[in-house]
């Protein structure tokens, strides 16, 4: 993956299969550390499967039986001298409180260190593919902060689908300008 | 700035448009977004499709969506199009410029771009 932002993309892919109904991005820069977290209330993974995720031979699609998603994640930061942690619950455990959260961390003055790239159209390409399910965005750093939650955006629009070109284009405008006047770069 | 407000205004004008979109009868047009996909450049190309079906006034009858692996990864980025009554059309290595192509030649002229489908590739 030539961006983290891609490594977003698609491991909050996971996310989606799992059946959650709020996905939670959150990017928090400090000095030279980046922690990137995904938290869904999606149905979990067993310890087992927490376990086995990590291994690339592993996978829940059924054309092939490989998936890259979560070790090419974890191949990014660990190249930093990062690292990469998992914790879920399942309904079973938990019917209350069940999801899976995904962290890894960077250090971004590593010479390996991938750029975060295009979050943004990370983000609005998750919303136009999955416009039924919530997304919280947030990047913090030094003060600053980006931050969108579709489920403010959901009460205004009513049934207008989030999909809709015209919210895409507002969505990918509001998160541009809030990083235009925020000290986060892309 | 954006605000809320414009929120606003874009439902006002939406829901006075009833989309009916039934599936069935419009025109599917399907990115591969899947580890392969991303890795490959499948978010831009999915992004100019969404850019200029809306720019072409193409929304009503053609839908843009996303799928998992299609299984062809060294093809990818993948796109397929489907039609009510017509065999499926299987775009490979796309990206923007042929995707820009493909909405202006076949979802708006159409007429299939031969040159950048799998059979194309494959010969």
């Amino acid at each position: 993956m030539k961006e983290i932002s891609l490594n977003i993309l698609d491991i909050a892919e996971n996310s989606m299969k799992a059946g959650a109904s709020l996905t939670q991005i959150l990017i928090d820069e400090t000095d030279n550390k980046l922690v990137l977290s995904i938290v869904d209330d999606g149905c979990g993974m067993s310890p087992e499967i927490v376990r086995s995720v990590i291994d690339p031979f592993y996978t829940t699609r059924t054309t092939r039986k490989v998936g890259m998603g979560v070790p090419l994640l974890k191949l990014a930061c660990e190249q930093t001298g990062g690292s990469l942690s998992i914790e879920s619950t399942t309904e079973e455990m938990d019917p209350e409180n069940h999801g899976t959260k995904v962290t890894a961390t960077f250090y971004t003055d590593h010479i390996d260190f991938t750029p975060l790239g295009d979050v943004v159209s990370s983000i609005t390409t998750l919303i136009q593919g999955h416009p039924d399910t919530d997304f919280l965005f947030r990047h913090t750093k030094a003060g600053s902060e980006v931050e969108l939650d579709t489920r403010q955006i959901r009460e205004i629009l009513e049934d207008v689908p989030l999909s809709s070109f015209e919210v895409i284009q507002w969505i990918e405008s509001f998160l541009r300008e809030q990083y235009d006047e925020s000290a986060i770069n892309m | 700035m954006k605000t809320l407000a414009e929120l606003q205004a874009i439902k006002n004008r939406m829901k006075d448009k009833v989309i009916l979109r039934d599936g069935l009868e419009g025109t599917r047009v399907v990115v591969g977004m899947a580890t392969c996909g991303i890795a490959a450049g499948a978010r831009p190309v999915l992004n100019e499709l969404v850019k200029d079906v809306a720019e072409q006034n193409l929304a009503d009858k053609v839908s843009v969506t996303q799928t998992g692996c299609i299984g062809i990864c060294q093809y990818e980025p993948v796109v397929e199009v489907f039609e009510a009554g017509k065999e499926k059309t299987t775009y490979v290595k796309m990206n923007p410029e042929k995707a820009k192509r493909i909405v202006e030649e076949h979802l708006k002229g159409g007429k299939v771009v031969a040159e950048y489908t799998i059979g194309a590739a494959q010969a």
